[in-house]
């Protein structure tokens, strides 16, 4: 069996578009190459050292270790151990505009077809006879519709959501072979070359979380991006959020964005009688929602 | 799909396979209990069908696994069920329960039980099915007194470690549903004990049907004795799986969580045939009516006396209404369950296929084929009291 690292490390996939520097983001990593570009120089090495005359074998041997050295730069200095993630969701400040769940296809290579989402915004529209009424039409990928509400309309809203990363997460609990965990810094991954494909997990979920990769045969879900973490960056989510509605960090550091959107509003977690210990965090969520 | 459900919920993610797989452990766990009424319990009427009791458990045993597998989206994989076993996932003990069940209960009680038929088959025999008979002593042909003796003592005492291991076996299926707290329809500290009760009226019923079907089949008079103790018993287990039931049924509607609507919704509309009528109208009230009027279990010789051939087609179609019962209970939790959204606030829908792994085709053959295996099982062991050899 695969230690924890490697097994991180096996999830730690970014997608041909963040490898092609899609992101604005990236203009952040300054100093790391793409990938292409280290492709060029390590040929041009190659054919100067063979000129030069050096033995193949001991030249291997630099590459892989130049090669390891290289593939490592962009998680330098990343230690699990001092983080510890969860994610705050102002449901007063979602606009309904599916930017996130689009960006969370696009970042995580997800199947576009509807019935696969790592996130998803609902809508709520709760009207004057108490009666609900909750769509989320493709995920909220392409937006809303009008609501169309027989009865009057009291108050409408959009909830997004995603998995909770649940700090006593049912899914981990159920994984017969331990293919699902919780990483050091408090994210529920995958190890998709570990996973048996019994769909276990996808029952456990209270949330609806879980999908089960079509082509991959394996649950998937959610990782928090976990690749852009390690990079120092924020969930694709909560980067494209045109109104701040996601707020990402640390749980228990004072001084960090969600622990202040903590202390400022007041919070709740989902099904909270499950006793899942959610780490997605709440603001203004009407209790209709579940 | 009505109302809301989850965007991922859309698939349905246990389909026809995992149906079988409760419905046939049931089976294997239900045949064992009973062979063991005769071992232990000392319930001589039912001894003509304690052989095959053991063969058709064993037949449903060896296929048991075989849905589960063909579900899996990496099967080849399915190994490190056994290598690294998450020890807190209900799942992962499948592998060691049924292992122990089928090497240590099964195939163990059933060679102890045959080893001196074996013997003498094998001594009787020529031909190919003497050196196979021969083979399945394992080389141990010692018939004296002592070892014969040994044998039984042996058989006995597997029997009594089997009963708890086969309530193990089942009770543990159940579990795998009951402790889904994220699925109201599973989430049931009963759900086990319910999984456990429905095996045992279902092993009854199988083994009654083959053993009066085996008997027609084959020109033997059918030991009516035997049928009516194994009908009286079916009738009591019934009565005890349905009551726990009830029980369930009862406690749901009387507690009324918040889930209590959309169970609602969902047994009055995707479960309507697969539950009220067929579970419990067909698969329940018709043959526990029927078994209490005619069978031995209300008095000595039924409430209504009906003629021995008579009898043998009531018990027949009973235990074809309790296996379509039965199944129907298996449908009714696994798919039941993910009929309805966790967001509780809609239903979908379920469309079984003809082709593919999860497909009918599939279920039918996972379905026929301990049968076939039961078929080769009796041909080798038989299981008939008038086969057995004598010295």
């Amino acid at each position: 069996m695969a230690g924890p690292a490697d097994r991180v490390e096996a999830c730690l996939q970014p997608t041909d578009e963040v490898l092609a520097g899609a992101r604005p983001s990236d203009e952040v990593k300054a100093g790391v190459r793409p990938p292409g570009e280290r492709e060029v120089d390590r040929r041009e090495f190659l054919e100067q050292a063979l000129k030069a005359g050096l033995g193949v074998p001991i030249l291997l041997g630099v590459i892989r270790i130049q090669d390891l050295v290289a593939g490592d730069a962009g998680q330098e200095g990343y230690e699990p151990g001092e983080h510890y993630y969860g994610m705050g969701v102002d449901v007063g400040r979602c606009i309904g505009c599916g930017m996130c769940a689009q960006a969370c296809k696009t970042e995580n290579d997800v199947p576009l077809e509807p019935h696969y989402f790592n996130t998803w915004i609902e809508r709520y529209v709760i009207q004057t006879d108490g009666a609900v009424v909750v769509d989320s039409p493709n995920g909220g990928m392409d937006g809303f519709p009008g609501a169309q509400s027989e009865g009057e309309i009291q108050r409408t809203f959009f909830v997004p959501k995603l998995c909770n990363h649940c700090e006593d997460a049912p899914c981990v609990q159920v994984c017969p072979v331990g293919a699902t965990f919780t990483t050091e810094d408090g994210v529920v991954l995958v190890d998709e070359e570990y996973c048996i494909g019994c769909s276990y997990c996808i029952q456990a979920c209270p949330y609806g979380a879980r999908w089960f990769h079509p082509e991959k045969h394996v649950a998937a879900k959610c990782t928090f991006c976990y690749h852009r973490l390690v990079e120092g960056l924020v969930p694709a989510c909560v980067e494209v959020c045109p109104t701040g509605a996601r707020v990402f960090g640390e749980v228990e550091h004072r001084a960090t964005p969600l622990a202040r959107f903590m202390r400022l509003n007041e919070i709740q977690v989902l099904k909270p009688h499950l006793n899942t210990k959610p780490r997605v965090y709440y603001a203004n969520l009407d209790g209709e929602v579940r | 799909m009505q109302g809301y459900i989850y965007p991922n919920e859309f698939e349905l993610h246990w389909g026809l396979l995992v149906v079988l797989y409760p419905y046939i452990t049931g089976l294997v766990a239900g045949a064992f209990i009973l062979a063991s009424l005769e071992r232990v319990f000392n319930v001589k009427e039912v001894q003509p069908t304690y052989r095959l009791a053991l063969l058709t458990a064993l037949a449903f045993l060896l296929v048991a696994p075989l849905p589960l597998l063909a579900h899996l989206g990496h099967p080849l994989r399915s190994y490190e069920i056994f290598l690294t076993p998450n020890r807190k996932s209900a799942m992962a003990m499948f592998g060691f329960v049924y292992a122990w069940y089928l090497t240590v209960v099964l195939l163990l009680e059933i060679w102890f039980e045959y080893r001196k038929d074996l013997v003498l088959w094998a001594r009787s025999e020529r031909g190919p099915k003497k050196w196979l008979h021969y083979a399945l002593t394992l080389g141990a042909t010692d018939l004296s007194e002592e070892a014969l003796r040994f044998d039984d003592n042996a058989g006995r005492w597997i029997t009594i470690i089997g009963i708890p291991s086969a309530f193990l076996l089942h009770g543990y299926v159940g579990f795998i549903f009951g402790s889904v707290k994220a699925n109201p329809w599973w989430s049931s500290v009963l759900m086990p004990v319910v999984f456990l009760f429905s095996a045992i009226v279902s092993g009854i019923a199988l083994v009654l049907f083959i053993y009066v079907a085996a008997s027609l089949f084959r020109s033997k008079p059918v030991d009516m004795r035997c049928a009516d103790k194994l009908a009286a018993f079916l009738f009591y287990a019934m009565i005890v799986d349905f009551s726990l039931e009830m029980l369930d049924f009862i406690h749901r509607l009387y507690e009324s969580e918040e889930s209590i609507e959309i169970l609602s919704q969902l047994i009055q509309g995707p479960l309507f045939i697969s539950l009220i009528v067929l579970q419990v109208v067909l698969g329940t009230l018709v043959p526990l009516i029927a078994l209490g009027v005619v069978s031995p279990a209300l008095s000595d010789r039924g409430v209504s006396r009906t003629p021995a051939e008579l009898r043998r087609l009531i018990y027949l179609a009973c235990a074809t209404l309790v296996q379509i019962g039965i199944f129907s209970i298996r449908w009714n939790v696994v798919l039941g369950g993910q009929l309805f959204s966790k967001s509780l606030r809609g239903l979908t829908v379920y469309k079984p296929l003809l082709f593919g792994t999860e497909g009918l085709l599939m279920a039918s053959v996972l379905l026929f084929l301990p049968l076939v295996i039961l078929w080769l099982l009796v041909k080798v062991l038989p299981p008939w009291l008038d086969a057995e050899a004598t010295e």
